[in-house]
C-alpha cells in the first residue's frame, strides 16, 4: 500500500494496521526518515517537499510491486509526505512484513533506496543564506545500484 | 502538448506548467529541449546542462531519443531528492 499526503502519520498505528489479521507474518521492518536541522555545514530551518502528483503514486506503486516480486512479502507500506516540514518531523515511512526477518530487512532497504532515486520528490531547504534546492547524492545512486541485478 | 516543470527548473523558468504546440520537427525529447532553450533567458538558464535534466513523458521516465506526440504530458525536473 502506498500513500502520499501532507499530514503526519502515527507509526505505531500504521504498523499495527499493516499486520492486523495476517498471522503468517513473522517480522516487520521499518524505516522512518526525519527532517534534520543540519546538512553538512548548513543549518536547516525547515524544508518544503515538492512532488509530481500522479507520477509519484505510479512510481511508488511500481517500487512496491518490484519488492513483492523479489521477496515473499505479506505486506508493504510506503507513506511519503509533502509540503513544509520542520526539523524532527517525519518525512517518510517504509515497512515490509514477511514470514522471516531476512526478506523483511532486505525489502525495507530496497524500498527506501529505490524511492530515494526514483520517486519524483524534491527538497527545498530554508537556510540562513536563503532557500536552497537539495542536490541529489551520488551515495544514494550507489545505494540503489546495489539492487540492480546483473 | 502539456509541459510541467518542477523544483529549480520551475523557479528558473518561472512557471509550473504550460501548453505548447512546437513545430513538427520537434519530434523527440532532445529536440524539445533544444527548442525550449531558445524561448527565453529563463529557459536557457534552466536547460543549460541537459545532462542533469530528467524527463518523464506521460509520467514515465524516458531517454532523450524518446519520440513525442502532440497530446503528451512532458515533465522536466532535476534528479530527485525525496526520502
Amino acid at each position: 500500500m502506498i500513500r502520499v499526503q501532507r499530514e503526519d502519520f502515527d507509526v505505531g498505528a500504521e504498523l499495527e494496521g499493516l499486520t492486523r489479521g495476517k498471522t503468517g507474518i513473522g517480522g516487520v521492518t521499518s524505516f522512518i526518515g526525519l527532517v534534520r536541522d543540519i546538512a553538512g555545514e548548513r543549518r536547516i530551518g525547515a524544508m518544503t517537499l515538492e512532488h509530481y502528483p500522479g507520477m509519484t503514486e505510479r512510481r511508488l506503486s511500481e517500487i512496491e510491486a518490484e519488492a513483492r516480486r523479489r521477496w515473499p512479502l505479506d505486506a508493504v507500506l510506503i507513506i511519503h509526505r509533502y509540503g513544509r516540514l520542520e526539523p524532527g518531523e517525519r518525512i517518510v515511512l517504509v515497512a515490509a512484513a514477511s514470514a522471516h526477518r531476512q526478506a523483511a530487512f532486505d525489502a525495507c532497504q530496497f524500498l527506501i533506496d529505490w524511492l530515494k532515486t526514483k520517486a519524483p520528490f524534491w527538497k527545498l531547504e530554508e537556510t540562513p543564506e536563503g532557500p536552497r534546492w537539495v542536490d541529489a547524492q551520488t551515495t544514494d545512486d550507489e545505494a540503489a545500484a546495489r539492487w540492480i541485478k546483473d | 502538448m502539456k509541459l510541467l516543470y518542477f523544483a529549480w527548473l520551475r523557479t528558473k523558468i518561472g512557471i509550473a506548467e504550460e501548453r505548447v504546440d512546437p513545430p513538427a520537427e520537434v519530434a523527440t525529447v532532445a529536440a524539445l529541449l533544444e527548442w525550449l532553450k531558445r524561448r527565453g533567458p529563463g529557459f536557457a538558464e534552466a536547460l543549460k546542462d541537459t545532462r542533469i535534466v530528467r524527463v518523464a513523458v506521460n509520467q514515465e521516465y524516458v531517454a532523450s531519443d524518446h519520440p513525442l506526440r502532440p497530446g503528451d504530458e512532458v515533465a522536466l525536473f532535476p534528479p530527485v531528492t525525496g526520502g
